[in-house]
C-alpha cells in the first residue's frame, strides 16, 4: 500500500490542500492588514504601511492590549498553580472520585462554549453573588486553563515516573530536597509550557470572556468585536488582526522549544 | 589519604527532616495537601456554575422589573420544546454541527494518513507543528479571516470561483458549515494521526499482499482499526461546533443557531436563555452514551 505509487500522490495531495485550507485564509489576513483601501475586496489593488503605524498609535488599541495581558497573567497564574497540584494528585495517588476530577478539569473546554460561558455569568451572580468585574473574567479564564497546564504537567510526571526521585531518596535526600533538586527541574520545562499556552489561550478567548466581562472591560478580542462592524475601523482591525496571526506563533514555538514534545500542547 | 575520620555526632533529626519523613509515611495527608486547593476551585468556581446553570433554567423572570423570580417551573422548557422557530434552531444546529464533523473527517482522515504513514518520519514533527499551529491563532481572528474568504463578490473564493462563472457562497450556513470545519480540523487530525501512528505499518502491507487494493485496504483495514480516534475527534468537532454563537453571527448571515439565541436573549431573559442552552448539553449527553458503547472513550 505504501508502495502504490497513486495512493502515495493521492494522499500527498489531499495533504497539501488541507495545508493550504489551513494557511491560506491566515495568510489573507496578514496581506490585508497592508490593504490601502478601508474596504475589502480581494486582490487588494495598493498597499501600505500607514494602517501600522496608525494601529501603533491607536489609544483604544493599547488600553485592550493591556486589559487582556492583565487578565492573562492571572489567569496564567492561578492555572499554573492548579493545574500542577491536580497533575501531582490525579498522575501519583489512586481515590475515591478520581474519574470524576480528570473529567470536571476537561470540561469548561469540552462543553459546548455557550453553555460554559452562560453557566459562569449565572454562576458568578446568583451562587456566588459576584458583580462582573475583570476579576470574574480573570477566575473564569483560569478555571479552563487548568486544563492546559495540568495536560502539560500530567504527560510529563507519566512520562519520568518514578524512579528519578526514589534514587534521590535511595542516596539520602529528604522529600523537599528531592522536590527542590529532582522533581521540580524535571517538570518545569512542562509547566512553563502549559503556562505559555494557558497565557496564549486566555489572550486570545472571546466566546467565554462576552459573557462574564462588564461593559467596559474591553479585552484585545472584545474590542475587535466590537470594532469588526465598524467599517471606519476597519483598516485598524486589520491589522490587529495580522499582528494576532503573527504573534499566536510564539507560544507554540516556544512551548515545543521547552516542553520538546510536539502534541496538541495539552489543547486536545 | 584520610587523616582523620570525624566522630558523627547522633543529634535528633531537624525538623524539616522530621516533617518530610512524616509526610513521605502519610500519602493521604499528601494527596489532601495536592488536591484541596483545585478541588475546592473547581467545585466552587465550575460545579456551581454548571448547577446554577440548570436551576436557573427553571426559574422564570418578573414581566414588569425583569429580574429573576426564584420559583421553579417547567414553562421556559415547554416554551422552548413547542416554539417551532427553536425546535427548528435546535435541528439546524445538530445538521450543521454533524456536517461540519463529516467534513473534517473526510478532509482531516487523509491529512492524517499522509502524516502517519506516507511522509518520511523525519518530517512528521513539523507537519504536526504545521497543523497544530492554527489552533493557537486567535479564534475571532481566524471567523474574520472566513468573513473575508467567503464575502460575496469581493471574498477570496468569489475571485477564485469567477474564472468558472460561479459565484462565491456568501453569508449563511454554507460559510457558516465551511468556517466551523476551518476552526475545528486540527481537532480531528490529531487523534486520527495518534491512532494511525499506534496501527503497525505491516496491516497495510498484509492486506496488499493479499490482494486487497489501496481503497480496498483504508475500508477494510485502516478505518475499522482508527475508528475509536475518529469518534473521539468527533466529540470535539460535533461539541465544538454545537456551541458557537460568534461564527454563526458573523458570516451566518441570518442563520439562526442555538448559541444566538442564547446570545440574543440572556441579558433580557436569563432563565430562558439557561433553558435553551440546556439542549447542546443534551445532546452532548446523548451523543456521549452513544459514543460510551463503541468504547472509544476508553483510549483517551
Amino acid at each position: 500500500m505504501r508502495g502504490s505509487r497513486r495512493a502515495r500522490w493521492t494522499f500527498g495531495a489531499m495533504m497539501a490542500l488541507g495545508l493550504a485550507f489551513v494557511y491560506v485564509p491566515l495568510v489573507v489576513i496578514v496581506i490585508n492588514s497592508f490593504n490601502a483601501s478601508t474596504v475589502f475586496a480581494w486582490p487588494p489593488k495598493e498597499l501600505t504601511t500607514r494602517w501600522w503605524v496608525e494601529t501603533a498609535h491607536n489609544p483604544s488599541v493599547r488600553a485592550a492590549v493591556v486589559t487582556s495581558v492583565e487578565v492573562a497573567v492571572v489567569a496564567t497564574a492561578v492555572a499554573l498553580v492548579l493545574g500542577t497540584l491536580l497533575a501531582f494528585a490525579l498522575a501519583r495517588y489512586r481515590f475515591f472520585g478520581q474519574q470524576a476530577m480528570s473529567l470536571l478539569v476537561v470540561l469548561p473546554i469540552a462543553l459546548p462554549g455557550i453553555v460554559t460561558a452562560l453557566a459562569f455569568r449565572t454562576g458568578f451572580r446568583t451562587f456566588l453573588g459576584l458583580e462582573l468585574s475583570i476579576w470574574t473574567v480573570a477566575i473564569a479564564h483560569a478555571t479552563f486553563c487548568v486544563v492546559i497546564v495540568y495536560n502539560n504537567a500530567v504527560a510529563r510526571l507519566r512520562r519520568t515516573g518514578l524512579a528519578p526521585e526514589e534514587a534521590s531518596m535511595d542516596l539520602g535526600a529528604d522529600g523537599f530536597t528531592t522536590f527542590r533538586l529532582v522533581t521540580f527541574p524535571l517538570l518545569r520545562g512542562a509547566m512553563l509550557a502549559g503556562a505559555l499556552l494557558a497565557f496564549g489561550l486566555s489572550f486570545d478567548e472571546i466566546v467565554v470572556t462576552l459573557f462574564t466581562a462588564p461593559p467596559g472591560v474591553t479585552t484585545l478580542p472584545i474590542w475587535i468585536f466590537q470594532n469588526l462592524q465598524r467599517p471606519n475601523q476597519a483598516p485598524v482591525v486589520n491589522v490587529v488582526a495580522a499582528v494576532l496571526v503573527l504573534v499566536s506563533v510564539v507560544p507554540i514555538y516556544l512551548s515545543q522549544r521547552v516542553a520538546g514534545e510536539s502534541t496538541g500542547g495539552g489543547r486536545i | 589519604m584520610v587523616t582523620d575520620t570525624p566522630v558523627r555526632v547522633e543529634e535528633p533529626a531537624p525538623l524539616r527532616r522530621r516533617l518530610s519523613a512524616a509526610l513521605f509515611r502519610h500519602p493521604r495527608v499528601r494527596l489532601v495537601g495536592l488536591l484541596t486547593l483545585p478541588a475546592t476551585w473547581l467545585v466552587l468556581v465550575y460545579l456551581s456554575a454548571l448547577l446554577s446553570l440548570l436551576v436557573t433554567a427553571f426559574f422564570t423572570v418578573d414581566e414588569f422589573t425583569g429580574a429573576v423570580v426564584r420559583e421553579l417551573t417547567l414553562d421556559n422548557v415547554r416554551e422552548v420544546l413547542t416554539t417551532p422557530a427553536y425546535v427548528g434552531a435546535a435541528v439546524r444546529t445538530v445538521a450543521i454541527a454533524a456536517t461540519v464533523t463529516v467534513l473534517c473527517v473526510l478532509l482531516g482522515f487523509p491529512m492524517a494518513f499522509f502524516m502517519a504513514k506516507i511522509a518520511p518520519p523525519r518530517s512528521r514533527n513539523l507537519l504536526v507543528a504545521l497543523v497544530v499551529t492554527p489552533l493557537w491563532a486567535s479564534y475571532l481572528v481566524k471567523v474574520y479571516a472566513w468573513q473575508a474568504m467567503v464575502q460575496p463578490e469581493t471574498g477570496l473564493i468569489a475571485w477564485l470561483l469567477t474564472p468558472f462563472g460561479l459565484p462565491g457562497p456568501g453569508f449563511g450556513v454554507t460559510a457558516t458549515v465551511l468556517t466551523l470545519t476551518y476552526l475545528w480540523l486540527p481537532y480531528m487530525v490529531l487523534p486520527v494521526y495518534a491512532g494511525l501512528e499506534r496501527m503497525p505499518d505491516s496491516l497495510l502491507d498484509a492486506s496488499g499482499d493479499l490482494g486487497a487494493r489501496p481503497a480496498r485496504t483504508v475500508r477494510s483495514v485502516v478505518v475499522p482499526l482508527v475508528w475509536p480516534s475518529i469518534v473521539v475527534g468527533s466529540v470535539f468537532t460535533f461539541s465544538l461546533s454545537l456551541g458557537d454563537y460568534i461564527t454563526v453571527q458573523i458570516v451566518g448571515g441570518r442563520t439562526q443557531m442555538i448559541g444566538n439565541i442564547v446570545y440574543q436573549t440572556y441579558t433580557s431573559n436569563l432563565p430562558f436563555a439557561a433553558a435553551i442552552a440546556l439542549i447542546p448539553v443534551a445532546i452532548m449527553v446523548v451523543y456521549l452514551a452513544l459514543v460510551r458503547r463503541t468504547g472509544a472513550l476508553d483510549t483517551l
